[in-house]
């Protein structure tokens, strides 16, 4: 058993609603509401849910960027949360993300070139002289030609955006990345040149990524271990084949037969969810999901299901498991 | 066998712009049949929409339709004038779009958007308007009809205003609805709620429906007919079996390996190589060359014509053009 490399205990990141006329606290939306994980060493861990379940809030809180309200990251058995501001910047460079836009996270005026370099010199990383080639270099590892270095963003498809993007996380030489949704803006022969660049990094580099998606035959490409997110909670985590050859919560059911096949002769049976998802500012009491589960029991209505390992390190919470 | 509805005949949309003409839809033919569900499949700027669009005709400026003919039950819809456009848009043809956010009117009540077709194409009074909206309502399958009629846009979530949409593009019972990526802004299970709702759909008004997409799994479920577009051109059609089951060109070839599918694991995803041509800077050659494991001479000199193979299955390549050059 090896130590994972980042650990989240309980993460809460509670988003507070202002009205009346003072402009008091009237509520909170729950966007993170307890999760807890923990990610080894060079394995991918998916996160998937539909939107508003609070995935990439993890993904934001995890590093940082979103205040937590309560419980705990480790990285490496060390609280982020408990570092000082200098502390936490010297360890910014360890630490990236990936974005999904890849066309709002450039910006149009910087070169792409500074703009995969930038962080390096702020960092005071390397020698300005040595910059330039370092960038080449970068930009050669995530599949672009080393001649665009001094081009503008909007010169670029969409596809090399994201490379531009994955570029500017990589030169760090961080140990971890959180990559949102990196390829769902993309088309689909180019999502797939982006899934196998994150696979030939990771071989390369040996990285750990958390990797947020809505799209269930992505994760399962890419992942060894997958939490499935519902409004703001885990409701099923496993490794991979575990969750694919028996998933026990009814949404992750839902979830997978709801995906299209491209198979036209196979016509199974589908389970439809109805409704929507309710609003995290007002989740439903009891199990969240029980507004829309097609299995859900008079208990689920009143009690909230603790996520319970059920062997194998398959943890689900459902009452009915 | 079922009547033709549609029928594009070599049509061509061209924008003009600074950076030269762009033949966004280039020599398009291809038939939509009566209670036919047809796929549009292509990636961004393969001209799937701008099809529909002409089909509509609402291409704009520096946009132009400059060529062919698109028969609506044998007339030809780009001769037709202005007012009997009028009379086919939001009554006979209807479309729905992708984000329906952006295209529903967020000053107006969700009711006066549903009865406003209604009202300008059928000789109704305002009140029977008002109750066929309320039906129309709770057929896309929203509970509390009425409520619904009376609140606005932004108080329903995605799914429920693309559900809205459906019903206004239903109010004038249309012959054939044009659905532009209805589910991609959508999750995974309302977009299975949507797409269940309009299989139910096509059986009880026996409509067509022209869906464009780019995921393969709702062309799988979804299509009796796909078109397969590629830099503004047709590359390959037929029936949806014959598709999924024996590709014929190699760029559907390459979308059909480069999705990762549930419970088929494999070590590395199939690729595409490079990427979409630059649309203004088309030569003469196959536009797919460049980036096709199995191009040869030829395909760099001349594009390869679009012909039928073997039973209706159509496609533009040259790989097939001569007995003896199969792959």
């Amino acid at each position: 058993m090896t130590e994972p490399l980042l650990s989240v205990e309980d993460l809460k990141t509670y988003f507070p609603i202002k009205g009346g006329v003072f402009r008091t606290t009237v509520g909170h939306v729950k966007a993170v509401d307890g999760v807890s994980f923990a990610i080894k060493n060079g394995e991918t861990f998916g996160l998937v849910g539909e939107s508003g379940c609070g995935k990439s809030t993890t993904g934001r809180t995890i590093l940082r960027l979103a205040p937590k309200t309560a419980g705990k990251v480790l990285y490496k058995g060390q609280d982020l949360y408990a570092l000082n501001k200098h502390d936490m910047r010297k360890l910014r460079p360890k630490l990236q993300l990936v974005f999904q836009d890849p066309y709002s996270s450039l910006n149009p005026r910087i070169k792409v070139g500074d703009a995969i370099g930038e962080a390096m010199l702020d960092h005071g990383l390397i020698p300005r002289r040595e910059l330039r080639d370092r960038v080449k270099e970068t930009m050669q590892l995530c599949g672009l030609s080393p001649h665009y270095i001094d081009r503008y963003p909007h010169e670029f498809s969409g596809g090399q955006r994201q490379r531009i993007g994955i570029a500017r996380a990589l030169i760090l030489n961080p140990d971890f990345m959180v990559a949102d949704e990196p390829i769902s803006a993309l088309d689909v022969s180019i999502q797939a040149q982006i899934i196998n660049l994150f696979s030939d990094l990771q071989q390369e580099k040996g990285l750990t990524y958390l990797f947020i998606s809505h799209d269930l035959s992505v994760v399962e490409h890419l992942c060894s271990s997958i939490g499935v997110m519902y409004l703001g909670s885990m409701a099923e985590l496993a490794d991979k084949d575990e969750l694919f050859k028996n998933p026990l919560h009814p949404y992750t059911k839902a979830l997978l037969s709801a995906i299209p096949v491209p198979d036209p002769t196979v016509r199974r049976e589908r389970i439809v969810l109805t409704g929507d998802i309710p609003s995290p500012a007002n989740p439903p009491a009891g199990c969240k999901f029980h507004t829309r589960c097609p299995v859900a029991m008079e208990r689920c209505r009143h009690e909230v299901p603790a996520l319970r390992d059920v062997g194998a390190g398959h943890q689900v919470a459902c009452h009915l498991v | 066998m079922a009547k033709d509805l549609v029928e594009f005949r070599h049509l061509r949309t061209t924008f003009h712009t600074e950076g030269g003409a762009v033949k966004a839809v280039n020599d398009v033919s291809f038939n939509i049949k009566e209670g036919e569900i047809v796929c549009v499949v292509g990636e961004s700027g393969c001209g799937k929409s701008v099809t529909a669009l002409s089909l509509m005709r609402l291409v704009s400026l520096p946009g132009k339709i400059e060529g062919g003919e698109i028969l609506f039950e044998g007339k030809d819809i780009l001769k037709a004038s202005d007012r009997e456009m009028r009379r086919l848009r939001g009554n006979q043809l209807s479309m729905i779009f992708q984000e329906p956010m952006s295209s529903l009117n967020p000053v107006l009540k969700i009711g006066e958007q549903i009865m406003e077709p209604i009202l300008e194409h059928q000789i109704i009074s305002k009140k029977d308007a008002k109750k066929r909206a309320i039906e129309l309502i709770s057929l896309v399958g929203i509970p509390r009809p009425e409520a619904i009629f009376a609140s606005y846009p932004h108080e329903l979530s995605g799914g429920m205003r693309q559900r809205i949409m459906i019903a206004i593009a239903l109010g004038c019972e249309p012959k054939l609805l044009i659905a532009d990526e209805p589910t991609t802004a959508l999750d995974v299970t309302i977009q299975a709620q949507i797409l269940e709702l309009m299989k139910e759909l096509i059986e009880k008004f026996n409509m067509s429906i022209m869906l464009i997409t780019h995921d393969l799994g709702v062309v799988a479920e979804m299509a009796d007919y796909v078109v397969v577009m590629y830099a503004g051109k047709v590359v390959e059609e037929t029936n949806v079996l014959e598709l999924f089951k024996n590709p014929r060109h190699p760029y559907t070839k390459g979308l059909l390996k480069a999705k990762p599918v549930i419970n088929q694991r494999m070590e590395r995803l199939y690729t595409i190589p490079g990427q979409v041509p630059n649309p203004a800077e088309l030569g003469n050659h196959c536009f797919f060359a460049d980036r096709c494991e199995s191009c040869m001479d030829i395909c760099r000199r001349q594009y390869p014509p679009f012909k039928e193979y073997e039973d209706g299955h159509k496609t533009a390549c040259w790989l097939y053009e001569k007995e003896g050059m199969q792959p």
